[in-house]
Protein backbone atom coordinates (compact mmCIF):
# COMPACT_ATOMS: atom_id res chain seq x y z
CA UNK A 1 0.00 0.00 0.00
CA UNK A 2 1.31 3.14 -0.75
CA UNK A 3 0.62 6.97 0.26
CA UNK A 4 1.67 10.37 -1.03
CA UNK A 5 2.92 12.53 0.97
CA UNK A 6 4.45 16.25 0.56
CA UNK A 7 7.25 17.51 2.96
CA UNK A 8 10.43 19.40 2.89
CA UNK A 9 14.27 17.82 4.28
CA UNK A 10 16.48 20.91 4.47
CA UNK A 11 14.33 23.17 2.92
CA UNK A 12 13.40 21.15 -0.22
CA UNK A 13 10.11 20.21 -0.93
CA UNK A 14 9.50 16.67 -1.78
CA UNK A 15 6.05 15.35 -3.22
CA UNK A 16 5.71 11.41 -3.81
CA UNK A 17 4.48 7.91 -2.77
CA UNK A 18 5.83 6.42 0.30
CA UNK A 19 5.38 2.50 1.11
CA UNK A 20 3.34 2.72 4.27
CA UNK A 21 5.45 0.13 5.82
CA UNK A 22 8.60 2.07 5.49
CA UNK A 23 10.16 4.19 8.33
CA UNK A 24 11.12 7.78 7.93
CA UNK A 25 14.82 6.62 8.66
CA UNK A 26 14.78 4.40 5.77
CA UNK A 27 12.92 7.18 3.18
CA UNK A 28 15.54 9.54 4.06
CA UNK A 29 18.66 7.03 3.70
CA UNK A 30 17.10 4.94 0.96
CA UNK A 31 15.24 7.35 -1.14
CA UNK A 32 16.79 10.53 -0.61
CA UNK A 33 20.17 9.31 0.08
CA UNK A 34 20.39 11.40 3.49
CA UNK A 35 22.87 8.95 4.88
CA UNK A 36 23.70 11.00 8.02
CA UNK A 37 21.14 9.53 9.96
CA UNK A 38 22.20 6.00 10.83
CA UNK A 39 20.12 3.07 12.09
CA UNK A 40 21.65 1.57 15.48
CA UNK A 41 19.16 0.07 17.34
CA UNK A 42 15.83 -0.23 15.56
CA UNK A 43 13.96 -0.01 18.29
CA UNK A 44 14.07 3.91 19.46
CA UNK A 45 16.50 3.59 22.24
CA UNK A 46 19.57 5.21 21.15
CA UNK A 47 18.99 7.99 19.06
CA UNK A 48 21.38 8.04 16.37
CA UNK A 49 18.37 7.70 14.09
CA UNK A 50 17.84 10.89 15.54
CA UNK A 51 16.27 13.79 13.15
CA UNK A 52 14.27 17.17 13.61
CA UNK A 53 10.87 17.48 12.68
CA UNK A 54 9.41 20.45 12.81
CA UNK A 55 12.24 21.52 15.09
CA UNK A 56 11.63 18.92 17.54
CA UNK A 57 13.98 15.64 17.89
CA UNK A 58 12.45 12.54 17.08
CA UNK A 59 13.61 9.21 16.54
CA UNK A 60 12.71 8.12 12.83
CA UNK A 61 13.12 4.34 13.22
CA UNK A 62 9.93 4.19 14.66
CA UNK A 63 8.68 7.00 12.78
CA UNK A 64 6.39 5.93 10.09
CA UNK A 65 7.00 8.13 6.72
CA UNK A 66 3.80 8.50 6.30
CA UNK A 67 3.70 10.34 8.99
CA UNK A 68 6.09 12.81 7.44
CA UNK A 69 3.15 14.44 5.66
CA UNK A 70 3.19 18.23 5.67
CA UNK A 71 6.10 18.41 8.31
CA UNK A 72 9.57 20.38 8.26
CA UNK A 73 12.19 17.71 8.52
CA UNK A 74 16.16 18.84 9.30
CA UNK A 75 18.82 16.49 8.86
CA UNK A 76 22.43 16.73 10.28
CA UNK A 77 22.93 17.37 5.82
CA UNK A 78 21.33 20.64 6.71
CA UNK A 79 22.74 21.88 9.51
CA UNK A 80 25.88 23.34 8.07
CA UNK A 81 25.93 26.73 6.10
CA UNK A 82 25.72 27.04 2.13
CA UNK A 83 29.35 27.04 2.11
CA UNK A 84 30.06 23.95 4.31
CA UNK A 85 30.93 26.17 6.75
CA UNK A 86 30.55 24.35 10.30
CA UNK A 87 27.48 25.40 12.29
CA UNK A 88 28.58 26.94 15.97
CA UNK A 89 27.47 23.26 17.43
CA UNK A 90 29.57 21.44 14.61
CA UNK A 91 32.03 23.69 15.48
CA UNK A 92 31.86 22.87 19.48
CA UNK A 93 31.99 19.49 19.01
CA UNK A 94 34.94 19.35 16.84
CA UNK A 95 36.76 21.87 19.61
CA UNK A 96 35.72 19.96 22.59
CA UNK A 97 36.81 16.42 21.03
CA UNK A 98 33.56 14.96 21.09
CA UNK A 99 33.67 13.22 18.20
CA UNK A 100 34.78 9.55 17.76
CA UNK A 101 33.65 6.93 15.70
CA UNK A 102 30.81 9.69 14.71
CA UNK A 103 28.06 7.18 15.07
CA UNK A 104 26.01 8.80 17.45
CA UNK A 105 27.40 12.68 16.27
CA UNK A 106 24.85 13.81 13.73
CA UNK A 107 21.57 12.54 16.16
CA UNK A 108 23.68 14.71 19.23
CA UNK A 109 24.63 17.48 16.94
CA UNK A 110 20.76 17.74 15.81
CA UNK A 111 19.11 17.82 19.40
CA UNK A 112 21.73 20.16 20.84
CA UNK A 113 20.89 22.29 17.92
CA UNK A 114 17.34 22.50 18.43
CA UNK A 115 17.77 23.08 22.50
CA UNK A 116 20.53 26.06 21.20
CA UNK A 117 17.45 27.50 18.70
CA UNK A 118 15.11 27.34 21.75
CA UNK A 119 16.36 30.52 23.27
CA UNK A 120 15.95 28.73 26.49
CA UNK A 121 18.09 28.41 29.47
CA UNK A 122 19.10 25.31 30.71
CA UNK A 123 20.42 23.62 33.83
CA UNK A 124 23.60 21.18 33.51
CA UNK A 125 21.16 18.88 34.99
CA UNK A 126 18.45 19.26 32.62
CA UNK A 127 20.95 19.49 29.48
CA UNK A 128 22.09 16.54 30.58
CA UNK A 129 18.57 15.17 30.90
CA UNK A 130 17.32 16.55 27.19
CA UNK A 131 20.89 14.76 25.89
CA UNK A 132 19.93 11.30 27.27
CA UNK A 133 18.18 9.60 24.64
CA UNK A 134 21.42 9.60 22.62
CA UNK A 135 23.63 6.84 23.33
CA UNK A 136 27.46 7.03 22.55
CA UNK A 137 29.52 4.01 22.40
CA UNK A 138 32.75 5.66 22.40
CA UNK A 139 33.22 9.24 23.87
CA UNK A 140 32.27 8.13 27.48
CA UNK A 141 29.88 11.31 26.85
CA UNK A 142 32.09 13.83 29.01
CA UNK A 143 33.41 16.15 26.12
CA UNK A 144 29.58 15.80 24.67
CA UNK A 145 28.34 17.71 27.33
CA UNK A 146 30.84 19.95 27.02
CA UNK A 147 30.38 20.80 23.19
CA UNK A 148 26.69 21.04 24.39
CA UNK A 149 27.75 23.33 26.98
CA UNK A 150 29.78 24.92 24.73
CA UNK A 151 27.03 25.24 22.04
CA UNK A 152 24.66 27.21 24.68
CA UNK A 153 27.20 29.35 26.07
CA UNK A 154 25.25 32.23 27.80
CA UNK A 155 22.06 30.02 28.40
CA UNK A 156 23.67 27.37 31.17
CA UNK A 157 22.32 28.33 34.50
CA UNK A 158 24.78 27.52 37.58
CA UNK A 159 23.99 30.05 39.52
CA UNK A 160 23.08 28.66 43.04
CA UNK A 161 20.53 31.28 43.94
CA UNK A 162 18.56 30.01 40.66
CA UNK A 163 15.39 27.85 40.85
CA UNK A 164 16.86 25.73 38.54
CA UNK A 165 20.03 24.70 40.32
CA UNK A 166 20.53 21.46 41.68
CA UNK A 167 24.31 20.88 41.86
CA UNK A 168 27.10 21.04 40.38
CA UNK A 169 27.14 17.96 38.25
CA UNK A 170 29.40 17.69 35.04
CA UNK B 1 10.30 -2.25 6.62
CA UNK B 2 6.97 -2.71 9.16
CA UNK B 3 5.02 -5.51 8.37
CA UNK B 4 1.80 -3.55 7.67
CA UNK B 5 -0.60 -5.13 5.53
CA UNK B 6 -3.02 -1.58 5.16
CA UNK B 7 -3.02 2.00 6.93
CA UNK B 8 -5.91 3.83 7.77
CA UNK B 9 -5.97 7.74 9.41
CA UNK B 10 -9.37 9.63 10.42
CA UNK B 11 -9.26 13.29 11.10
CA UNK B 12 -12.31 13.04 13.84
CA UNK B 13 -13.21 10.61 16.42
CA UNK B 14 -16.25 10.00 15.09
CA UNK B 15 -14.53 9.06 11.80
CA UNK B 16 -12.09 6.52 13.55
CA UNK B 17 -14.99 5.24 15.68
CA UNK B 18 -16.73 4.46 12.09
CA UNK B 19 -13.96 3.10 10.55
CA UNK B 20 -13.14 0.83 13.75
CA UNK B 21 -16.89 -0.05 13.78
CA UNK B 22 -16.89 -1.03 10.07
CA UNK B 23 -13.11 -3.48 10.38
CA UNK B 24 -12.95 -4.80 14.00
CA UNK B 25 -9.62 -5.89 12.75
CA UNK B 26 -7.88 -2.45 12.68
CA UNK B 27 -5.39 -1.86 15.23
CA UNK B 28 -4.81 1.61 16.98
CA UNK B 29 -1.90 3.54 16.61
CA UNK B 30 -1.04 6.39 18.37
CA UNK B 31 2.65 7.38 19.05
CA UNK B 32 3.23 3.63 18.07
CA UNK B 33 6.29 3.43 20.55
CA UNK B 34 5.09 0.13 21.86
CA UNK B 35 2.97 -1.09 18.59
CA UNK B 36 5.86 -0.39 16.20
CA UNK B 37 8.00 -2.42 18.59
CA UNK B 38 5.86 -4.99 19.00
CA UNK B 39 5.83 -5.37 14.76
CA UNK B 40 9.55 -5.17 15.27
CA UNK B 41 9.48 -7.82 17.10
CA UNK B 42 7.43 -9.75 15.51
CA UNK B 43 4.25 -10.11 18.26
CA UNK B 44 2.12 -7.89 15.49
CA UNK B 45 1.88 -9.32 12.25
CA UNK B 46 -0.11 -7.99 9.25
CA UNK B 47 -0.93 -5.06 10.77
CA UNK B 48 -3.99 -2.93 9.43
CA UNK B 49 -3.16 -0.21 11.37
CA UNK B 50 -5.84 3.08 12.20
CA UNK B 51 -3.94 6.28 13.16
CA UNK B 52 -5.25 8.81 15.37
CA UNK B 53 -2.27 11.40 14.28
CA UNK B 54 -4.51 13.70 12.78
CA UNK B 55 -7.21 14.06 15.22
CA UNK B 56 -5.89 17.44 16.84
CA UNK B 57 -8.71 18.07 19.17
CA UNK B 58 -7.64 14.47 20.62
CA UNK B 59 -4.38 16.48 21.80
CA UNK B 60 -5.85 18.79 23.78
CA UNK B 61 -5.57 19.39 27.58
CA UNK B 62 -7.82 21.99 29.55
CA UNK B 63 -9.60 22.49 33.25
CA UNK B 64 -13.48 22.29 32.75
CA UNK B 65 -15.71 24.81 34.56
CA UNK B 66 -16.44 22.30 37.16
CA UNK B 67 -12.51 22.24 37.71
CA UNK B 68 -11.93 18.63 36.24
CA UNK B 69 -8.78 18.45 34.47
CA UNK B 70 -9.27 16.75 31.04
CA UNK B 71 -6.20 15.13 29.11
CA UNK B 72 -6.97 14.43 25.68
CA UNK B 73 -5.71 10.46 24.75
CA UNK B 74 -2.91 11.70 22.03
CA UNK B 75 -1.14 14.38 24.27
CA UNK B 76 2.89 13.55 24.57
CA UNK B 77 4.60 13.11 27.56
CA UNK B 78 6.74 16.33 26.29
CA UNK B 79 3.37 18.41 25.83
CA UNK B 80 2.44 17.11 29.55
CA UNK B 81 5.42 17.80 30.59
CA UNK B 82 5.53 21.44 29.46
CA UNK B 83 2.19 21.96 30.16
CA UNK B 84 2.43 24.83 33.45
CA UNK B 85 -1.07 24.57 34.52
CA UNK B 86 -0.62 20.93 34.97
CA UNK B 87 2.54 21.35 36.46
CA UNK B 88 0.76 23.72 38.63
CA UNK B 89 -2.31 21.88 39.68
CA UNK B 90 -1.48 18.21 39.21
CA UNK B 91 2.60 17.99 39.24
CA UNK B 92 2.66 14.66 40.57
CA UNK B 93 1.67 13.79 36.94
CA UNK B 94 3.92 16.21 34.96
CA UNK B 95 6.62 14.52 37.09
CA UNK B 96 5.84 10.97 36.23
CA UNK B 97 5.58 12.03 32.58
CA UNK B 98 9.03 12.94 31.73
CA UNK B 99 10.20 10.02 34.00
CA UNK B 100 9.44 8.12 30.97
CA UNK B 101 11.91 6.70 28.13
CA UNK B 102 14.15 10.20 26.88
CA UNK B 103 13.44 13.06 25.13
CA UNK B 104 12.30 11.75 21.54
CA UNK B 105 9.93 8.92 22.68
CA UNK B 106 8.65 11.65 25.16
CA UNK B 107 8.44 13.62 21.93
CA UNK B 108 6.01 11.20 20.39
CA UNK B 109 4.47 8.64 22.73
CA UNK B 110 0.90 9.46 24.01
CA UNK B 111 -0.65 9.29 27.42
CA UNK B 112 -3.67 7.41 26.10
CA UNK B 113 -1.13 5.05 24.17
CA UNK B 114 0.78 4.53 27.69
CA UNK B 115 -2.30 3.59 29.39
CA UNK B 116 -3.92 1.70 26.41
CA UNK B 117 -0.55 -0.68 26.16
CA UNK B 118 -1.73 -2.00 29.79
CA UNK B 119 1.51 -2.58 31.03
CA UNK B 120 2.02 -2.53 34.84
CA UNK B 121 5.46 -0.32 34.44
CA UNK B 122 3.96 2.61 32.36
CA UNK B 123 4.86 5.06 33.97
CA UNK B 124 1.94 7.06 34.29
CA UNK B 125 0.01 4.69 35.74
CA UNK B 126 0.83 4.97 39.28
CA UNK B 127 0.16 8.73 39.65
CA UNK B 128 -3.00 8.16 37.73
CA UNK B 129 -4.20 5.35 39.72
CA UNK B 130 -3.62 7.67 42.57
CA UNK B 131 -5.12 10.19 41.14
CA UNK B 132 -8.53 8.39 40.79
CA UNK B 133 -8.26 9.23 36.96
CA UNK B 134 -11.23 8.09 35.15
CA UNK B 135 -11.38 7.36 31.29
CA UNK B 136 -13.97 8.59 28.72
CA UNK B 137 -14.05 5.80 25.84
CA UNK B 138 -15.71 6.45 22.57
CA UNK B 139 -17.19 3.82 20.17
CA UNK B 140 -19.45 4.39 17.76
CA UNK B 141 -22.41 4.12 19.82
CA UNK B 142 -21.37 6.77 22.20
CA UNK B 143 -19.62 7.50 25.42
CA UNK B 144 -18.90 5.94 28.67
CA UNK B 145 -16.42 6.56 31.72
CA UNK B 146 -14.40 3.89 33.49
CA UNK B 147 -12.01 4.78 36.76
CA UNK B 148 -8.67 3.64 35.95
CA UNK B 149 -8.44 0.83 38.42
CA UNK B 150 -11.47 -1.15 36.64
CA UNK B 151 -9.86 -0.88 33.23
CA UNK B 152 -6.58 -2.76 34.11
CA UNK B 153 -7.64 -5.92 33.95
CA UNK B 154 -4.14 -8.29 33.59
CA UNK B 155 -0.60 -7.39 31.76
CA UNK B 156 -1.16 -5.86 28.55
CA UNK B 157 -4.91 -6.60 28.87
CA UNK B 158 -7.28 -3.53 29.21
CA UNK B 159 -11.01 -2.98 29.57
CA UNK B 160 -11.43 -1.70 25.87
CA UNK B 161 -14.02 -3.09 24.22
CA UNK B 162 -14.28 -3.75 20.40
CA UNK B 163 -14.51 -0.17 19.11
CA UNK B 164 -13.25 1.82 21.77
CA UNK B 165 -11.33 4.65 21.59
CA UNK B 166 -9.85 6.41 24.64
CA UNK B 167 -10.13 10.04 24.38
CA UNK B 168 -9.41 11.76 27.11
CA UNK B 169 -8.32 10.74 31.08
CA UNK B 170 -10.19 13.02 33.70
CA UNK B 171 -9.28 13.85 37.11
CA UNK B 172 -12.00 15.64 39.16
CA UNK B 173 -11.13 18.19 41.48
CA UNK B 174 -11.71 16.70 44.77
CA UNK B 175 -9.16 14.48 43.42
CA UNK B 176 -6.45 16.50 43.06
CA UNK B 177 -7.14 20.20 45.07
CA UNK B 178 -5.83 20.79 48.16
CA UNK B 179 -3.34 17.40 47.55
CA UNK B 180 0.41 17.25 47.74
CA UNK B 181 2.41 14.49 45.82
CA UNK B 182 4.94 12.83 44.24
CA UNK B 183 6.65 10.35 42.28
CA UNK B 184 9.44 7.78 42.68
CA UNK B 185 10.55 6.05 39.48
CA UNK B 186 13.14 3.25 40.68
CA UNK B 187 14.72 2.11 37.80
CA UNK B 188 18.96 1.30 37.03
CA UNK B 189 18.97 4.11 34.90
CA UNK B 190 18.03 7.60 35.30
CA UNK B 191 17.11 7.71 31.56
CA UNK B 192 15.49 5.27 29.20
CA UNK B 193 14.69 2.85 31.25
CA UNK B 194 11.49 0.87 32.35
CA UNK B 195 10.92 0.83 36.36
CA UNK B 196 12.10 -1.54 38.54
CA UNK B 197 9.23 -0.11 40.64
CA UNK B 198 7.15 3.68 40.35
CA UNK B 199 5.19 4.86 43.63
CA UNK B 200 3.32 7.34 43.61
CA UNK B 201 1.83 9.35 46.94
CA UNK B 202 -0.90 12.29 47.24
CA UNK B 203 -2.13 13.46 50.65
CA UNK B 204 -4.03 16.12 52.21
CA UNK B 205 -3.29 17.41 55.30
CA UNK B 206 -5.24 18.75 58.46
CA UNK B 207 -3.61 19.92 61.67
CA UNK B 208 -0.42 17.99 61.50
CA UNK B 209 -2.69 14.88 60.92
CA UNK B 210 -3.58 12.65 57.52
CA UNK B 211 -7.08 13.82 55.95
CA UNK B 212 -6.15 11.80 53.24
CA UNK B 213 -4.12 9.25 51.17
CA UNK B 214 -3.12 7.55 47.86
CA UNK B 215 -0.56 5.72 46.99
CA UNK B 216 -0.89 3.99 43.21
CA UNK B 217 2.06 1.44 42.61
CA UNK B 218 3.54 0.17 39.21
CA UNK B 219 5.56 -2.79 38.92
CA UNK B 220 4.18 -3.80 42.53
CA UNK B 221 1.68 -6.62 40.25
CA UNK B 222 0.56 -7.88 37.29
CA UNK B 223 -1.23 -4.32 36.69
CA UNK B 224 -0.51 -0.78 38.93
CA UNK B 225 -2.45 -0.97 42.12
CA UNK B 226 -3.62 0.94 44.93
CA UNK B 227 -2.95 0.35 48.59
CA UNK B 228 -6.15 0.65 50.34
CA UNK B 229 -5.40 -0.87 53.28
CA UNK B 230 -2.66 1.25 54.23
CA UNK B 231 -4.69 4.34 53.21
CA UNK B 232 -7.14 3.36 55.25
CA UNK B 233 -4.82 3.32 58.34
CA UNK B 234 -3.45 6.44 57.50
CA UNK B 235 -6.68 8.77 57.85
CA UNK B 236 -6.59 11.20 60.56
CA UNK B 237 -3.54 10.24 61.80
CA UNK B 238 -1.00 11.93 63.51
CA UNK B 239 2.26 12.82 60.96
CA UNK B 240 4.75 11.20 62.32
CA UNK B 241 7.87 8.69 61.23
CA UNK B 242 5.78 6.03 62.69
CA UNK B 243 2.81 6.28 60.86
CA UNK B 244 4.58 6.46 57.99
CA UNK B 245 6.38 3.02 58.97
CA UNK B 246 2.98 1.58 59.09
CA UNK B 247 1.50 2.90 56.15
CA UNK B 248 5.24 1.80 54.34
CA UNK B 249 4.06 -1.76 55.59
CA UNK B 250 0.87 -1.98 55.34
CA UNK B 251 1.64 -0.73 51.55
CA UNK B 252 3.43 -4.26 50.86
CA UNK B 253 0.12 -6.54 51.87
CA UNK B 254 -1.53 -4.43 48.63
CA UNK B 255 1.45 -5.81 46.82
CA UNK B 256 1.85 -8.90 44.44
CA UNK B 257 5.38 -8.49 43.33
CA UNK B 258 7.11 -11.17 41.25
CA UNK B 259 10.43 -12.14 40.36
CA UNK B 260 11.98 -11.21 37.45
CA UNK B 261 15.66 -10.22 35.58
CA UNK B 262 15.07 -6.59 37.17
CA UNK B 263 14.51 -7.64 40.48
CA UNK B 264 13.58 -9.82 42.97
CA UNK B 265 9.99 -10.41 44.44
CA UNK B 266 11.90 -9.32 47.99
CA UNK B 267 13.96 -6.98 46.55
CA UNK B 268 10.36 -5.09 45.43
CA UNK B 269 8.53 -5.37 48.22
CA UNK B 270 11.99 -4.31 50.40
CA UNK B 271 10.88 -0.91 48.04
CA UNK B 272 7.85 -0.40 48.12
CA UNK B 273 8.72 -0.11 52.08
CA UNK B 274 10.88 2.19 51.58
CA UNK B 275 9.82 4.64 48.50
CA UNK B 276 6.23 4.56 49.79
CA UNK B 277 7.15 6.71 53.12
CA UNK B 278 9.78 8.48 50.78
CA UNK B 279 7.24 9.27 48.16
CA UNK B 280 5.06 10.23 51.32
CA UNK B 281 7.30 12.22 53.16
CA UNK B 282 7.58 14.64 50.37
CA UNK B 283 4.34 14.97 49.27
CA UNK B 284 3.46 15.67 53.03
CA UNK B 285 5.76 18.71 52.60
CA UNK B 286 4.66 19.56 49.07
CA UNK B 287 0.44 19.37 50.44
CA UNK B 288 1.50 21.96 53.03
CA UNK B 289 3.04 19.81 56.05
CA UNK B 290 5.37 20.22 58.27
CA UNK B 291 8.71 18.16 56.55
CA UNK B 292 8.74 14.81 59.25
CA UNK B 293 12.22 13.74 60.20
C1 LIG C 1 12.87 3.34 23.82
C2 LIG C 1 11.58 3.26 24.58
C3 LIG C 1 11.55 3.62 25.92
C4 LIG C 1 10.36 3.54 26.64
N1 LIG C 1 10.37 3.93 27.95
C5 LIG C 1 9.23 3.90 28.66
C6 LIG C 1 9.23 4.33 30.03
O1 LIG C 1 10.25 4.72 30.59
N2 LIG C 1 8.04 4.29 30.70
C7 LIG C 1 6.89 3.86 30.11
O2 LIG C 1 5.85 3.87 30.76
N3 LIG C 1 6.87 3.44 28.82
C8 LIG C 1 8.01 3.44 28.09
N4 LIG C 1 7.99 3.02 26.79
C9 LIG C 1 6.77 2.46 26.21
C10 LIG C 1 5.92 3.43 25.39
O3 LIG C 1 6.70 4.49 24.92
C11 LIG C 1 4.75 4.01 26.20
O4 LIG C 1 3.91 3.00 26.68
C12 LIG C 1 3.95 5.02 25.38
O5 LIG C 1 3.24 5.88 26.22
C13 LIG C 1 2.99 4.41 24.39
O6 LIG C 1 2.30 5.46 23.72
P1 LIG C 1 2.19 5.53 22.14
O7 LIG C 1 1.40 6.73 21.83
O8 LIG C 1 3.48 5.38 21.51
O9 LIG C 1 1.30 4.22 21.91
P2 LIG C 1 1.14 3.24 20.67
O10 LIG C 1 2.32 2.37 20.52
O11 LIG C 1 0.68 3.96 19.47
O12 LIG C 1 -0.10 2.38 21.25
C14 LIG C 1 0.03 1.59 22.42
C15 LIG C 1 -1.24 0.75 22.60
O13 LIG C 1 -2.35 1.55 22.94
C16 LIG C 1 -3.38 1.47 21.95
N5 LIG C 1 -3.89 2.84 21.84
C17 LIG C 1 -3.13 3.96 21.64
N6 LIG C 1 -3.91 5.06 21.72
C18 LIG C 1 -5.17 4.63 21.96
C19 LIG C 1 -6.42 5.29 22.17
N7 LIG C 1 -6.52 6.63 22.14
N8 LIG C 1 -7.52 4.54 22.40
C20 LIG C 1 -7.42 3.18 22.46
N9 LIG C 1 -6.28 2.50 22.28
C21 LIG C 1 -5.16 3.21 22.04
C22 LIG C 1 -2.71 0.89 20.73
O14 LIG C 1 -3.62 0.17 19.93
C23 LIG C 1 -1.67 0.00 21.35
O15 LIG C 1 -2.22 -1.22 21.76
C24 LIG C 1 9.17 3.09 26.01
C25 LIG C 1 9.20 2.74 24.66
C26 LIG C 1 10.39 2.82 23.93
C27 LIG C 1 10.39 2.46 22.48
S1 LIG D 1 18.11 3.50 15.47
FE1 LIG D 1 16.47 4.75 16.02
S2 LIG D 1 16.75 5.03 18.10
FE2 LIG D 1 18.26 3.57 17.63
S1 LIG E 1 31.39 8.66 18.90
FE1 LIG E 1 31.11 6.55 18.57
S2 LIG E 1 29.10 6.28 19.31
FE2 LIG E 1 29.52 8.27 19.93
Amino acid sequence: MFKRIAFTVNGKAYDFEVDVRESLLEVLRNHLGLTGAKQGCGVGECGACSVLIDGVPHDTCIFLAVWADGKDIRTIEGVAGINGELSQVQQAFVEEGAIQCGFCTPGLVLTTTALKESGKDYTREELKRELSGHLCRCTGYQNIAKAAEKSLEGHICTCEDSPHYKGAII
Amino acid sequence: MYDIKAYYEAESVEEAARLLAEKPNLKLIAGGTDVLIKMHGGQLEEAELLSLRKIKSLENIHVRDDGTVAIGAMATFSVIFHNAMLKKLIPVLTEAAVSMGGPQIRNIATIGGNVCNGATSADSASSLFALNARLKLQDEKGERVVPIREFYLGPGKVALNPGEILTEILIAPEDYLGFGGQYIKFAMREAMDIATLGVAAVCKVENGNFAEVRIGLGVAGPTPLRCLEAEEYARGKKITAETLKEIGKLAVRSTKARTSWRASKEYREHLVEELTQRALKTAVVNAGGAEVV
